[in-house]
């Protein structure tokens, strides 16, 4: 018999959208000073979600001043104690509207509901939960005895993770005592919207939590604006550079979160079964629009073939589609333009003679898709072995020894992360000495934790989120 | 009897554990010394190296390390008249190895300090321990000329760093005779190195060096170029830690965030399970 | 994406001969060991990812179908007696009376005295040998015929003379089990004795004559899932025509991830020896979202080839009564209660 799944589709009503959405200054959403606009779109099916303001300068330093007012008067002077109590607050309702909100997720962004509904949102209400419990305890977290917030905080989010890597900055930027004006992405701004909403319902103090949508100029204006203390960007290595250079001389206090090209590393006497997951999580997880993907698979040699035939055997195994579907694995790239560089890259890998390998896939008509892909005979000098792709797409190499994999694994300007699949507990701990990345899995990968520290050596950028660790970025030690 | 005639001392760079002059074979005439001249090619030199060194350095045990910072208070202690008779005050040299020590213990305790167990919710052992981020250069300050290069060279290497030192311009002599102590305290060849000169000469080349993970700003006391210099470490985002402010208390608690600026946290998980 | 027919693990272009392995104490040592690792962690992710899936309307409707032919309706119990086996038996053959469309079920599993009284109700009469398929006697219209299997070899805790086992096992045959549930020998395979494990196997599978063989490995004394794993293949190793979970009678008895490294297993054994061995998971499968999520991940590990009574069965008791109210939930869109259905 061939088992079909029927569709099994997570229903859109439990989100209830606006025609429009204002930017979010001082506790209420407000029209932009010159009127302008863009539109939201869902990925899966191009589908026109919102129309979304577009901040400019004005309304950057409006919201810059709204923070700042609130640091002074409200947020900086308040007790760390009744700052928890609202960070509780968000964290439960979050909890209560986590469905809503992973719907909104998955249109938003085009990521599996399965994935915003069991990754995203659990996390993202454990990030508020973790970091609130700190708000009354700074002076325990080893930064000394007087720890000071730095007043505040302006947060550039990307759009593959939207609510989750919104978690990141704001918690423990409002656990330490700031204030933030926070961007989120131009092609996902719906959940930070959402969060605007939240932190009304949870009675924040106006002008704590603000939230400017738009592209990059508004971006820039944000990191740039003179009244902003700490800059927290989350991106591109690209755009980390130009952040780091426009700071400079400033003082303000950065925290960057760039890009990846991150090797996945299985020996001969790996758990087999359990490794061939984790490739396929680790590359595919999210559509490959992690910053820490598994996007280099380094095998030994000597497994090299078998490990490939689990691997597309288990490929063929994906369900791509419709990212509302309950059983969907793969859902759709997030907009045309990184469509575009993920066919680009990929038509490289081909050009510079990779195999290229996907499973039979049949993509949607309308909407952005990418089939998983990987290639095989690829080396280091590829473009596809050094670039991130930021989609689907793996690259596999091949080791013989250690020591070569080590070197292959660190041959990269790179540092975020990097896996390890092998049931030698010493070979674990020789090569997680050895590799030059902020997150090492060993026999797991693309786990994340609001206690665990996150974040890169290299041009992966500095500074770490989560933990106790996270907190250091928004206090003046 | 005529009077016995000195021999005097040419100060030279310290880099990879020797003592050359520098390539393009220049000094200038500083405290009553010629001093080598540090050129971008001996500033590429000694990034070259701190590279070699950071392997040996970084993996050393953390003991190792300790005792091996601890042998430079030990060896300053015994060259204390030498520092005075340089012109730096006798309570500036104490302060200065009471500062070796006070790192040397901190090598093994820093990363039960800085890091540890993570509880994440789920059967993983989670572990963050802070590591080296490798070559770092760093512009000492002018001023306290020995207090001040120590507070910046020790906070690097303790935890397994290499560093390249533009020393102070204008009081380098103490500089370069500290060399000599680190040169004759079993530290490798090649985890401090030493450039005399212009710190306009040498310092924009590290800055823009790609095998170069941090620079410590610390003594760099033009706005203009601390911002130039940290525009050029965006190039490959190194760490920066900036400029110190003119009122500095060197004498103070240095506290942590000189250690912890040039550690990179790596975080490592492993399912728990039969 | 959907997956196509045939994607599954048939590499057959390098079967290795593997029969020599269980002459030598130390080839089969050397051999189980050197088995690829089971992440514990690791693996339970999966099963609960594939737990996940959501399975509705026509795939449900089809999956209770072959859910329903996939069970082996058992009872195993010290109570039993001709009466209550005869009553399940005639279950088998009809699960749901009312309903002439519903499948019956892929066997009725007893001890082996009371293997004569469900022949009667099966075949008619007390015959021997494995029925070769088709309609006969009592048996029910449709496809196949509902077996006959008997735990044998001093079933639950296989702790008798390999003669007495073996002479369980020949009765139960001769009686009419066209399969034979028999139990490892933990005991010699947790101290390392792979050898005495695998001749145990083999010289039972020579007592069932035509008869199925399944091996019950009893995965909750096992201990771990590398364990697991090395009993698996040291069953098929030694001929078993399938693997089996567990007997019942301990506290811990099937379990997702436990199904998932099994199937693993075969689709690997597969893959080496180009032989198909079945799965059955038993006890503790209650209800129909249980059911649906071993399908699930029948399909997804070993794929269609094995989603067939013939290579994948449940046993169990009271997971039919679930699927047989599911099944008239769906036909008729009203949902039943226990009153509607058979208690036998």
């Amino acid at each position: 018999m061939i088992f079909e799944y029927a569709p099994a589709p997570e229903s859109r009503s439990v989100v209830d959208l606006k025609p429009s959405y204002g930017l979010f200054v001082d506790g209420e959403f407000v029209d932009p000073a010159d009127g302008g606009g863009f539109k939201s779109v869902n990925p899966a099916s191009e589908e026109v979600l919102a129309e979304i303001a577009e901040a400019g300068s004005a309304d950057v330093d409006r919201a810059v001043r709204a923070a700042r007012t609130a640091y002074e008067k409200v947020w900086g002077p308040m007790p760390g104690r009744d700052r928890a109590k609202y960070l509780f607050r968000i964290a439960r309702i979050i909890q209560e509207r986590s469905r809503e909100l992973a719907v909104l997720e998955s249109l938003d962004n085009g990521k599996p509901i399965r994935e915003s509904r069991d990754v995203d949102l659990p996390l993202v209400a454990a990030h508020f939960f973790y970091y609130a419990g700190w708000a009354d305890k700074l002076p325990y977290a080893g930064f000394g005895p007087n720890p000071r917030p730095l007043g505040v905080a302006a947060q550039v989010i990307p759009w593959n993770f939207p609510l989750l890597m919104l978690a990141w900055k704001i918690a423990p930027a409002l656990a330490a005592g700031n204030t933030v004006v926070l961007k989120p992405a131009e092609t996902t701004p719906l959940t930070a919207l959402l969060f605007a909403e939240i932190c009304q319902q949870a009675e924040l103090p106006a002008g704590v939590v603000n939230i400017v949508t738009g592209a990059g100029d508004t971006g820039r204006a944000l990191v740039e604006h003179p009244g902003v203390d700490k800059v927290a960007f989350t991106g591109s290595t690209e755009v980390g550079k130009a952040i780091a250079r426009s700071v400079a001389g400033t003082g303000k206090k950065v925290t960057l979160e760039l890009g990846g090209k991150a090797a996945n590393i299985v020996f001969d006497d790996a758990p087999v079964d359990q490794a061939v997951e984790g490739i396929v999580n680790g590359i595919f997880f999210n559509q490959g629009h992690v910053c820490c993907a598994g996007s280099r698979l380094l095998v030994q040699e000597s497994v090299a073939e078998q490990v490939l035939e689990s691997l597309k055997r288990r490929m063929a195994l994906l369900r791509v589609g419709d990212p509302l579907d309950k059983n969907t694995d793969i859902g759709a790239i997030n907009s045309a333009a990184q469509l575009a560089r993920i066919r680009e890259l990929s038509a490289a890998g081909e050009a510079e003679g990779a195999e290229r390998w996907s499973p039979p896939c049949e993509l949607p008509e309308r909407g952005f898709w990418f089939a998983p892909t990987i290639f095989t005979g690829v080396t280091q000098a590829h473009r596809i072995a050094r670039e991130e792709i930021f989609g689907p797409v793996l690259s596999v190499l091949t080791f013989r020894t250690p020591a070569e994999a080590v070197e292959k694994a660190n041959n990269t300007p790179y540092g975020l992360s990097a896996g390890i699949w092998t049931d030698k507990g010493s070979r674990i701990l020789w090569m997680a000495d050895r590799l030059r990345a902020g997150v090492v899995w060993a026999n797991t990968f693309n786990k994340f934790d609001p206690t665990s520290p996150f974040g890169g050596y290299k041009e992966s950028g500095y500074g770490r989120e989560g933990g106790r660790h996270g907190l250091e970025g928004y206090l003046g030690v | 009897m005529s009077e016995r005639v000195a021999v005097r001392k040419t100060y030279k760079l310290f880099i990879g554990g020797k003592f050359p002059r520098s390539e393009s074979g220049r000094s200038y005439l500083v405290q009553s010394a010629n001093v080598s001249l540090a050129s971008r090619k001996d500033a590429r030199d000694a990034v070259v190296a701190a590279r070699a060194a950071v392997k040996g350095w970084a993996g050393a045990t953390a003991y190792n390390r300790g005792q091996i910072l601890y042998r430079v208070a030990e060896m300053l202690e015994g060259r204390r008249e030498q520092f005075v008779a340089l012109g730096v005050p006798a309570d500036e040299v104490d302060a200065a190895i009471d500062r070796w020590v006070w790192y040397a213990g901190w090598s093994d305790k820093l990363p039960q300090v800085y890091g540890g167990a993570n509880p994440v919710a789920g059967p993983y052992f989670n572990l963050s321990a802070p590591e080296p981020t490798g070559v770092v250069a760093v512009v000492a300050p002018e001023a306290p000329a020995l207090l001040g290069l120590v507070s910046v060279i020790a906070p690097a290497i303790v935890t397994g760093n290499t560093v390249v030192v533009a020393a102070s311009p204008t009081q380098p002599l103490a500089s370069v005779t500290l060399a000599e102590v680190l040169a004759t305290s079993d530290l490798p060849g090649g985890v401090v190195n030493v450039l005399t000169g212009a710190i306009t000469e040498t310092v924009p080349t590290l800055a823009a060096h790609l095998d170069v993970n941090a620079i410590d700003l610390t003594g760099v006391g033009d706005a203009s170029l601390a911002t130039e210099l940290e525009v050029r470490a965006a190039e490959n985002l190194k760490r920066v830690i900036r400029p110190a402010p003119a009122d500095h208390d060197w004498y103070a608690d240095p506290g942590l965030t000189r250690m912890t600026t040039l550690l990179e946290t790596k975080t490592v998980w492993h399912p728990k399970g039969v | 994406m959907r997956r196509l027919p045939g994607m599954t693990a048939t590499a057959t272009s390098a079967r290795s001969d593997l029969s020599e392995l269980g002459r030598s104490e130390t080839a089969l040592r050397n051999f189980l060991h050197g088995l690829p690792g089971v992440d514990q962690v690791g693996a339970e992710q999966r099963a609960a990812q594939l737990g996940t899936r959501s399975i509705k309307t026509t795939a449900k409707a089809r999956a209770i179908d072959l859910a329903i032919r996939m069970v082996d309706l058992t009872t195993l119990e010290g109570a039993d007696t001709p009466g209550k086996v005869r009553a399940l038996a005639a279950k088998a053959l009809r699960p749901d009376p009312a309903d002439p469309s519903c499948p019956h079920v892929g066997a009725v599993c007893v001890y082996p005295a009371m293997v004569p009284y469900v022949a009667e109700v099966l075949r008619g009469s007390a015959g021997s040998g494995r029925p070769s398929g088709g309609p006969d006697g009592n048996a029910p219209a449709g496809p196949g015929v509902v077996h006959l299997a008997s735990v044998a070899t001093a079933f639950p805790s296989g702790q008798a003379p390999l003669e007495v086992k073996l002479a369980d096992t020949r009765a139960a045959v001769a009686a009419g089990a066209d399969e034979i549930d028999m139990v490892i020998n933990r005991g010699a395979f947790l101290a390392g004795r792979y050898r005495e494990v695998y001749d145990e196997i083999v010289a039972t599978k020579q007592a069932c004559g035509d008869a199925h063989l399944k091996v019950i490995l009893e995965t909750g004394e096992l201990a771990t899932y590398d364990n697991v794993r090395r009993a698996s293949w040291l069953a098929m190793l030694a001929g078993g025509d399938f693997i089996k979970t567990s007997t019942g009678k301990v506290p811990v008895a099937a379990t997702l991830p436990v199904t998932l490294v099994m199937l693993e297993a075969v689709r690997d054994f597969r893959a080496a020896t180009g032989r198909q061995v079945g799965v059955k998971p038993a006890g503790g499968i209650k209800n129909t979202k249980d059911a649906i999520k071993y399908l699930v991940m029948v399909n997804e590990t070993v794929g269609p080839d094995w989603l067939d009574p013939d290579w994948f069965r449940f046993g169990a008791s009271s997971l039919l009564n679930d699927l047989l109210m599911q099944r008239t939930k769906l036909t008729t869109g009203v949902y039943s209660g226990p009153d509607y259905f058979t208690l036998d």
